[in-house]
């Protein structure tokens, strides 16, 4: 899997799901069209009108599939139609110094990729980024790297081989339980006499 | 080496290795809610499987539902088609529902705990980050996404890497007036949002063993706000009795779940110790959970506060938030939302008016606390407070009903989160105790809540 694209720089610290996709957008019950609302209260003024100064609304942006984000991306509700939003969006990865942990699984079991780079080279993408919205940087999931040639970057990524080999292979995690299923009711029958 | 009471259970649930650092862990109990549920059901439909093990899972509706007139048909069709999706799929699938109007009704993580399902040694889950709420018992319980809701309802077990241990162990004895939310919010002010990322934390210390069950749960509820798997408390007497007063328990499992607590040469990934004898009434003052500062001090003095979130919350650094007009109070949540917490409340108000200038909502967080709450007459001191005694349900806290705070409105809410527009497009948030937001209500400001507390 490679991600060659444009980035949309976002260098907020802390951003929560519920401005990822607020609470009312939760309502559906099925998982699609999030990505209109990715964003919400800050890519719209008042009325729908899109927000001129949110970096989601830059004409330049709009085809980019990688967001450079802030630390703690992700953080709060559990919320995977934060993880919809996103990939229905475009987005394919997103880079940060780290994740908040449910975002980050919910993230995989969607196909995106959560990449932890250390902060001087995440300050660096996206100031570059900023500079020039047409910079295009490189996801080599293989490699485990990111590579942008005009900056001289090729940073390594840490991904565990189980979800690289199931982002690669396409492997579903469900499907894989659901094989289990006569271990886990042996291990369950023992597990009644004492919880 | 000795194991602490996180390892003790999590050994005890491994069902298989899958990779280094990876286990498919067995989940004894999986609580289930209208929002992050349906797309999980509708995946058991798409692949024809069945719940494999419907007895351990339980339904409630919650976020969506309506805390006035509960029983009218819900008015946002959305709504009420998220609601009706879940009765159909526990139909469908032989799960337990407490739907609207149901005795046993009320938010998740209320409801586990009163009903006896929530026990020592367990691990839980939900499709919600305050499933840590569960761990007050001594147990592993955490929140987890719609495609993982999928996974437990379909093979009981996930595939998860062991998070690393914390313990956060407060000494000492807490001063007057100073109650559990407001220790966690010092903890969180403390840590910040991400402090206690990829960790599942202990809370040791006399401070949590002289805490109720019920303060406990308010501790471990706001495990996630630091960014936290989970959090937990040992088990000791106050736990079993507390589960033994719910349900029929046999001496066997009792003596188990004692053999799970911490040993005493067990190593944490991480060690942090605070002085009870430090923290003070806290309110928060930002957008997010860790930005509390107690009273006297000014706003600007607040930990993590940003330049955003001051200007979202139009508060000036050099301001206390002392006296802090404020618009709304809003008690309940799966945080400050059980009986005690309602008791607290009408124990402060108990005689006294609300300030006009404030609406007021008490949402108990189940039907059962509503109705003990009625049996002990608090909802008519509340109603003379001038205050809203509403059905159960999350409320304001995340307003997903009609249960809105009005944009550039202030709130002092009992709940655990005060992220930009949480309670309602533009509202501004306030995160406290329920005897701050008791004594606000009262002047009508965000008030310290020691003035109207008698010392002695
Ligand atoms: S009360 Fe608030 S935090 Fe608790 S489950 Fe409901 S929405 Fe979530």
């Amino acid at each position: 899997m490679i991600i060659n694209s444009t980035t949309i720089p976002l260098p907020i610290d802390n951003v929560d799901t519920d401005q990822i996709i607020p609470a009312k957008f939760l309502k559906q019950i099925d998982k699609k069209g999030y990505g209109k609302n990715l964003f919400r209260n800050w890519r719209y003024l008042e009325g729908n009108t899109p927000n001129p100064s949110f970096i989601l609304n830059a004409p330049e942006r709009q085809n980019a599939a990688i967001l450079l984000a802030g630390n703690n991306f992700g953080c709060g509700s559990s919320r995977e139609h934060a993880a919809w939003a996103i990939a229905d969006y475009g987005i394919r990865a997103i880079i940060a110094t780290q994740f908040a942990d449910i975002f980050k699984g919910n993230a995989y079991n969607n196909g995106i990729l959560p990449i932890e780079l250390e902060k001087q080279h995440v300050d660096s993408l996206t100031q570059a980024s900023l500079d020039n919205p047409n910079l295009k940087i490189k996801i080599d999931l293989k490699r485990q790297k990111v590579v942008s040639s005009e900056l001289g970057i090729k940073e390594s990524f840490d991904i565990h081989p189980f979800k690289k080999q199931c982002l690669i292979e396409g492997v579903d995690e469900t499907a894989f339980l659901i094989n289990l299923r006569p271990e886990i009711q042996k291990f369950e029958s023992k597990q009644t006499q004492l919880i | 080496m000795g194991k602490t009471l996180f390892d003790k259970i999590w050994d005890a649930h491994v069902v298989k290795s899958v990779a280094k650092g990876l286990d498919v862990l067995f989940i004894d109990q999986h609580y289930v809610h209208e929002v992050t549920s349906p797309q999980a059901f509708d995946g058991l439909r798409n692949r024809g499987v069945q719940v494999l093990f419907p007895e351990r899972c339980t339904a409630t509706t919650d976020h969506n539902v309506p805390t006035v007139n509960q029983l009218k048909p819900i008015k946002d069709p959305l709504s009420a088609t998220q609601v009706a999706s879940l009765r159909e799929n526990c139909k469908e699938f032989g799960i337990d529902f407490y739907g609207i109007g149901h005795e046993k009704q009320g938010i998740v993580h209320i409801i586990g705990p009163e009903l006896g399902i929530t026990q020592p040694g367990m691990t839980i889950v939900c499709g919600d980050s305050h499933t840590s709420t569960h761990g007050a018992f001594g147990t592993i319980a955490f929140g987890i996404g719609t495609s993982q809701v999928e996974q437990v309802l379909a093979a009981q077990s996930l595939i998860l890497n062991r998070p690393k241990t914390m313990k956060i162990e407060v000494r000492g004895k807490l001063g007057f007036g100073v109650s559990s939310k407001d220790v966690i919010l010092y903890i969180i002010s403390n840590l910040g949002t991400q402090g206690a990322t990829r960790h599942f934390v202990e809370y040791a210390g006399a401070v949590f063993l002289n805490m109720s069950m019920e303060e406990r749960m308010t501790i471990c509820n706001m495990s996630i706000e630091m960014g936290a798997r989970g959090g937990l408390v040992g088990i000791d007497d106050k736990t079993i009795n507390y589960v033994t007063s719910k349900t029929a328990i046999d001496e066997e499992k009792i003596a188990y779940w004692k053999s799970l607590n911490t040993d005493q040469d067990a190593k944490f990934d991480q060690v942090i110790l605070l002085k009870g004898e430090d923290i003070q009434p806290m309110v928060t003052t930002g957008t997010a959970p860790d930005t509390g500062v107690s009273f006297g001090k000014n706003i600007g003095d607040a930990s993590h506060l940003s330049e955003k979130a001051l200007k979202y919350m139009q508060f000036k650094p050099e301001e206390k938030v002392d006296d802090q007009k404020i618009d709304y109070v809003f008690i309940g949540s799966c945080t400050n939302g059980r009986i005690e917490d309602l008791r607290i409340v009408a124990n402060l108000v108990k005689g006294k008016k609300k300030a006009n200038n404030v609406s007021v909502w008490v949402v108990p967080g189940s039907m059962k606390v509503r109705r003990q709450a009625v049996k002990e007459n608090l909802d008519k001191i509340f109603l003379e407070a001038g205050f809203e005694f509403r059905e159960p349900g999350c409320s304001a806290c995340l307003a997903m009903n009609d249960d809105k705070i009005p944009p550039g409105s202030l709130c002092v809410s009992t709940s655990n989160r005060n992220f930009e527009g949480r309670q309602g497009d533009g509202a501004r948030t306030v995160l406290a105790s329920p005897l701050t937001a008791a004594a606000s209500a009262i002047t009508g400001k965000i008030t310290d809540p020691r003035v109207f507390l008698n010392d002695n």
